[in-house]
């Protein structure tokens, strides 16, 4: 991606999204608009079913919305583009492939030389704290286990902009927060973007500069909430009137 | 150590329940008094075994039928697996396709298996058809299945990395849909062995089938029984091969029970 800083690194347009079939027609997102500039980390919270994935998978070239446009990077998205890095709701691992190599795949796609990639797979497996399950196949980890390899997985090209579709959602509150603390390591160290999904309103406001409210059926963009927290955060600020007054507005916004 | 001693049980059982298999097929020719060319007895069979392995008849005649197996085996696997991947890609080429498949599929395997000698000849060629010709259903249906189960999020996060249409075969389809062609390829397997006899039976000079012939026509039910033996062991032989094949390919799918 060029380093160009005028305009925005996502811009979504008047997005609309909805779904056809034999039964009939659902809207699943209605209206949307946002950017978002370099580097800023959002998440976004909404209730089950007001479209976060469907969110996700327009942003990250997988589906074609029904009107409006997104563009990254000045370019209108049509088709998943590299430099970003996703994660999906589910951990989405190839059974057949060991920890390791299903790390790896992203490298494999891209013909890098497979010494290369495992040592930078080992990295990551480290960064996520599977050390030793390298060659575990992924039926025999725990759905947290698996969705751990699945972030390492969106890492693993270095890609400037990560979609994370409830990337945590299958972990315990504990690795939860490690998690987090991880997360926000890479991104400040590696200055990326970072769009996270999440159902946890608290760790949206303390992960967060920014987040985005959507309201369901349809969905759409009710509070975009700038997080004026100053960083590093600590744990103890959950409990400060600030940040307590900022979990409340989001409540309130997608009640 | 444990698998070992678990093997030195198997062949123990199987080594068991044939000499068992043996003592009673013996007990009943004995006590019977049917005549040996209705129900030769053990030893009879042995004495034929060991004149057609000497003579060479046997060696020749179960590698005419083997060859037949496995060219038509693998004629009819490619065959089934490239009109599998077609149909399992493309609504239309499954639409026009489709009735024609069936429709072969519900004639028998010995109504077509004379007309393949009437157009190839009493040859090795026709053989090879049918037994590809019989193999292909199974083996079609289920490569379908198998790329029809390949999951959908699957398919999203390859087309997220970029993956060409070609990376996407060799790396999410073919090994995500082998478990189930596996599946077919065992019944397939089988069927080739059935295939090539059939063809055998309508018309040959060669093979384990013209053999069984040949021994119904003298009245030589030793040697019917020496030819059927051959394939029961030329089947199992392949069975088999796809067994070890599932294991090692399939080595990442949890067993139940396991
Ligand atoms: N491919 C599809 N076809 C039809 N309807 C769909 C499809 N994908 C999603 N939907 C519908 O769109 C709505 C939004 O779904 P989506 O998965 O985006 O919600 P979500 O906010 O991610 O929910 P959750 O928090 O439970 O993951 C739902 O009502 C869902 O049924
Ligand atoms: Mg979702």
């Amino acid at each position: 991606m060029n380093s160009a800083n005028n305009h925005p690194l996502l811009e979504v347009k008047d997005l609309g999204v909805t779904f056809t079939d034999e039964k009939g027609s659902l809207q699943a997102l209605i209206q949307i608009d946002f950017s978002i500039a370099r580097e800023q980390f959002v998440c976004v919270v909404g209730p089950s079913g007001s479209g976060k994935s469907t969110l996700i998978r327009v942003l990250a070239g997988l589906l074609k919305p029904t009107s409006g446009e997104v563009s990254l990077d000045g370019i209108p998205v049509t088709e998943p583009r590299p430099g970003v890095g996703i994660v999906f709701q589910k951990a989405n691992l190839m059974p057949w492939r060991s920890v390791l190599r299903n790390i790896t795949l992203p490298l494999e796609i891209n013909h890098i030389d497979p010494e290369e990639a495992a040592s930078r797979a080992r990295d990551l497996i480290d960064l996520v704290g599977l050390s030793g399950f390298e060659d575990w196949l992924p039926h025999d980890l725990s759905g947290g286990m698996q969705q751990r390899v699945a972030i390492a997985r969106s890492l693993i090209r270095d890609p400037d902009l990560l979609l994370l579709d409830e990337p945590f959602g299958a972990l315990d509150a504990l690795t939860r927060e490690k998690m987090g603390t991880e997360l926000l390591r890479v991104w400040r160290a590696r200055k990326k973007t970072v769009i996270m999904i999440t159902h946890d309103i608290s760790e949206a406001v303390f992960l967060a500069d920014r987040v985005l409210a959507i309201s369901p059926q349809p969905g759409n963009l009710r509070l975009d909430l700038t997080i004026p927290l100053k960083r590093p955060r600590a744990e103890e600020d959950r409990f400060s009137p600030e940040f307590v007054d900022l979990t409340h507005q989001l409540r309130q916004a997608i009640k | 150590m444990k698998s070992w001693v678990e093997s030195v049980r198997r062949i123990g059982f199987l080594l068991l329940s044939v000499v068992v298999g043996l003592i009673l097929w013996q007990l009943f020719t004995t006590f019977s008094e049917i005549p040996s060319f209705i129900f030769p007895k053990p030893i009879e069979v042995w004495t034929k075994l060991i004149t057609v392995i000497e003579n060479g008849s046997l060696f020749y005649h179960t590698l005419v039928t083997l060859q037949e197996v496995i060219v038509g085996l693998a004629l009819g696997l490619t065959a089934a697996i490239i009109t599998g991947f077609l149909l399992a890609k493309s609504r239309l080429v499954e639409r026009v396709l489709s009735p024609y498949i069936v429709a072969s599929q519900s004639i028998p395997i010995v109504a077509i298996a004379p007309l393949l000698v009437i157009w190839l000849g009493p040859g090795i060629l026709s053989k090879i058809l049918t037994s590809a010709l019989i193999v292909f259903f199974p083996v079609l249906v289920n490569t379908i299945v198998g790329l029809r189960s390949v999951p959908c999020e699957l398919y999203d996060l390859m087309r997220s990395l970029q993956a060409s249409t070609w990376q996407r075969i060799i790396k999410l389809e073919i090994p995500a849909a082998m478990p189930v062609f596996l599946g077919g390829l065992r019944i397939g397997a089988t069927l080739a062995v059935i295939g090539a006899v059939v063809g055998e039976f309508v018309g040959a000079d060669k093979g384990l089938g013209f053999l069984v012939n040949v021994g119904r026509g003298l009245y030589d039910t030793a040697l019917v029984f020496v030819a059927v033996f051959t394939l029961v062991l030329l089947a199992l032989g392949l069975y088999g091969s796809v067994v070890y094949l599932e294991k090692h390919l399939l080595s990442w799918q949890k067993r139940n029970g396991d």
